[in-house]
């Protein structure tokens, strides 16, 4: 495989009632090896149904209903939809890591940071020795700027930090090589300072380790610091996808435009000046047209009135939006 | 720790002192008395005062108080009116027969409750976790002289059961001694089993949709490991939290049941005593049971640091 993931045609459900209702529609994306790919939108959009889906992680009612996931694993390449519990398992940790918004309950709180560590690597490799796990852990410790990693070993999550935490979590998530990581807004509920530490800290060990990165954000300004390619989601649609430079350059949706202007700049003491008026219409409340629509600036009639396709408006510059082009969503 | 364990026992001495005034007004305050049942239709106001002034009732009521206590504190319970043999051992042996009921009790309701709710949890609204619910709500509802007089009637007609009239000790006889406790411990067991499995059923729940739980199975942790090391274990305060106050109920609750089966336990024991106006058999059962109260939510809160280490006392 070209790619490290390919996600083709991904359709999450979930039931309510007895109704069953879209959440996620027809999303196709590619992660190239050694890349960072920004998922980017307002919450509610599906950005962490579609990470959990790829480890198999969407909670009862939800699930996939249609799509493909490939992956191109160590050992070969494989439907990761397809996978038994055991299989995917194996991938879980080892092959595709997860990190998660909130550091401060990503812990068990009743057990030590070295044991969630160990457990880490014993899911993986069930003979490893204690004496080399210690020193793996420690050594994930320093890699991630840990100051003190003996003591923190024995620490429990309500003794550490949020920064620390999350800092703690890369570790765990680093400590099999995988090839994925999966960062489901990992520094949303940091300070602004610890926020810009974490991301560089990220995007060193990416280099170190020639490990791809999902990185899940609502803030373009975090799309900006980490990643080269870039895919805006809105309603459980991409919207408009491109290389990062391409897309800050040459902005075609205007609901990336809305995010633009919305932008927080890391460090800065900006505060949000703009905010997109309206809300993300939830999944059951689709309209056929353009479900930006209601909150567009530029809506025209032909917008109510049918879904606009995802079409290519340059080399690698995906858009969603009759102002590119007539194209219907067929 | 130490020192926490040595406050908290110190604490019993204002709660023991109050339930033993408590019971001392409530045994004055009710009608009848234990000489009039003694003497019952040969009473002669001769006889009686006798018998008041063996028994000390002759004298000012401080003054019995206070000489009940005085000897209670040097750990002499005293004997009983009515026959005279010394209330402490008599509590003992009652209080082994008790724990035994109890225990049983505790282990049969464990292995209904557990398990089903820690199922129930996991299929949430499934089949299984309907009717788990269902029979949950039954065990929380029918009151068990209920539940107890149903079944030995559906017994006795299809079996041919009959409640045994003399009991035998665990270790006279372990059969017999079985076939008495079972079923009454099971009836006890089952009305446990049904708040045990909500409280489990409810709480997993709660810890299931935790963010580290997702992060364990992110890790790719064995379904096993992720339900009852991680699950499991951040679930389980509140079912301990239930379980010692069952069981501290059962010490002293378990009434109806020894009379229904002709239990010679703790609580029969209380019974006799206070229909029978038996003062010192009454005092001492109920401070023994607020004692067992006591020092069961101490090995409770003991136990909840040993399961959460955010929680400790210094
Ligand atoms: N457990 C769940 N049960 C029912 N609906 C859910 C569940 N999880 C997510 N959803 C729905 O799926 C849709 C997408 O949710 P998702 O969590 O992927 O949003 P998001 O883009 O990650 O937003 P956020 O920035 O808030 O994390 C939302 O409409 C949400 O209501
Ligand atoms: S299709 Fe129409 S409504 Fe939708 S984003 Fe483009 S201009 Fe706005
Ligand atoms: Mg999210």
């Amino acid at each position: 495989m070209e790619n490290l993931l390919e996600i083709r045609n991904l359709k999450i459900t979930t039931l309510r009632g007895k109704n069953t209702v879209r959440l996620l529609d027809k999303v196709d994306l590619s992660v190239k090896k050694k890349c960072s790919f920004g998922v980017v939108g307002e919450s509610g959009c599906g950005k962490s149904i579609t990470a959990n889906a790829i480890l198999g992680l969407l909670p009862y009612p939800l699930r996939v209903s249609e799509g493909s996931i490939r992956y191109d694993s160590k050992d070969g390449e494989k439907e990761l939809l397809a996978l038994s519990k055991k299989e995917m398992r194996a991938v879980r940790g080892q092959e595709i890591s997860m990190i998660f918004q909130e550091p401060m309950t990503s812990l068990d709180p009743i057990f030590t940071v070295e044991m969630q560590m160990f457990e880490a690597l014993s899911f993986h490799h069930p003979h490893m020795g204690k004496g080399e796990m210690r020193e793996r852990a420690l050594e994930m410790l320093r890699r991630v700027n840990i100051p003190r990693p003996e003591q923190t070993l024995s620490s429990y999550a309500h003794q550490l930090s949020g920064g620390q935490l999350q800092r703690i979590m890369i570790a765990i998530a680093l400590i099999n090589d995988p090839r994925l990581l999966l960062a489901d807004e990992p520094t949303t509920a940091l300070d602004v300072t610890i926020q810009a530490q974490i991301l560089k800290l990220m995007n060193d060990l990416k280099e170190q380790n020639d490990t791809s990165i999902i990185m899940i954000t609502h803030d373009l300004g975090v799309i900006a610091e980490t990643c080269e390619e870039v895919a805006v989601f809105y309603a459980g649609q991409i919207v408009e996808q491109a290389s990062v430079v391409e897309l800050f350059q040459h902005t075609a949706h205007p609901y990336t435009l809305g995010l633009l202007r919305a932008v927080t700049s890391l460090g800065g003491e900006s505060r949000k000046l703009y905010t997109i008026p309206g809300i993300v219409p939830p999944g059951g409340q689709w309209s056929q047209g353009c479900r930006f629509a209601d909150r567009c600036e530029q809506c025209r009639e032909q917008c109510r009135r049918a879904m606009p396709a995802l079409r290519e408006i340059a080399p690698g510059h995906l858009c969603r939006c009759f102002l590119h082009g007539e194209e219907v969503e067929a | 720790m130490r020192d926490y364990i040595i406050r908290r026992l110190l604490t019993l001495i204002p709660i023991l002192i109050g339930v033993s005034i408590a019971i001392f007004i409530v045994m004055q305050l009710i009608p009848g008395d234990v000489v009039s049942g003694i003497l019952g239709i040969e009473e002669t106001p001769e006889l009686r005062a006798m018998w008041e002034a063996k028994l000390g009732l002759d004298k000012p009521l401080i003054q019995q108080y206070f000489s009940w206590i005085g000897k209670a504190l040097t750990g002499d319970f005293g004997e009983s009116f009515r026959t005279g043999a010394p209330v402490f051992p008599e509590i003992m042996n009652r209080f082994k027969i008790s724990a035994e009921l109890a225990l049983l009790a505790c282990v049969i309701a464990w292995i209904i409750a557990l398990p089903l709710g820690i199922l129930s949890s996991l299929k949430r609204n499934s089949i299984i976790d309907r009717i788990v619910r269902v029979v949950a709500l039954l065990g929380v509802s029918v009151p068990n002289f209920a539940s107890a007089t149903l079944l030995i009637l559906f017994l006795s007609k299809t079996f041919n059961y009959y409640t045994p009239v003399k009991y035998v000790g665990l270790f006279e006889n372990f059969g017999t001694n079985m076939e008495i406790m079972l079923l009454p411990a099971f009836i006890l067991g089952s009305v446990m089993a049904g708040s045990v499995m909500r409280m489990t059923r409810s709480s997993m729940l709660e810890v299931l949709r935790q963010d580290y739980i997702k992060a364990v199975r992110a890790k790719g942790a064995p379904e096993r490991v992720t339900i009852f090391r991680h699950a499991f274990k951040n679930s389980s305060i509140p079912i301990v939290t239930l379980i010692g106050m069952q069981i501290g109920g059962l010490m002293g609750g378990t009434v109806v049941i020894e009379q229904i089966f002709s239990i010679p336990g703790l609580g029969q024991f209380t019974l006799t005593g206070i229909t029978q106006r038996d003062f010192p058999v009454v005092q001492g059962c109920v401070l023994f049971i607020a004692f067992l109260y006591v020092v069961i939510n101490l090995l409770v809160d003991i136990l909840y640091t040993y399961i959460d280490p955010r929680i400790s006392y210094s």
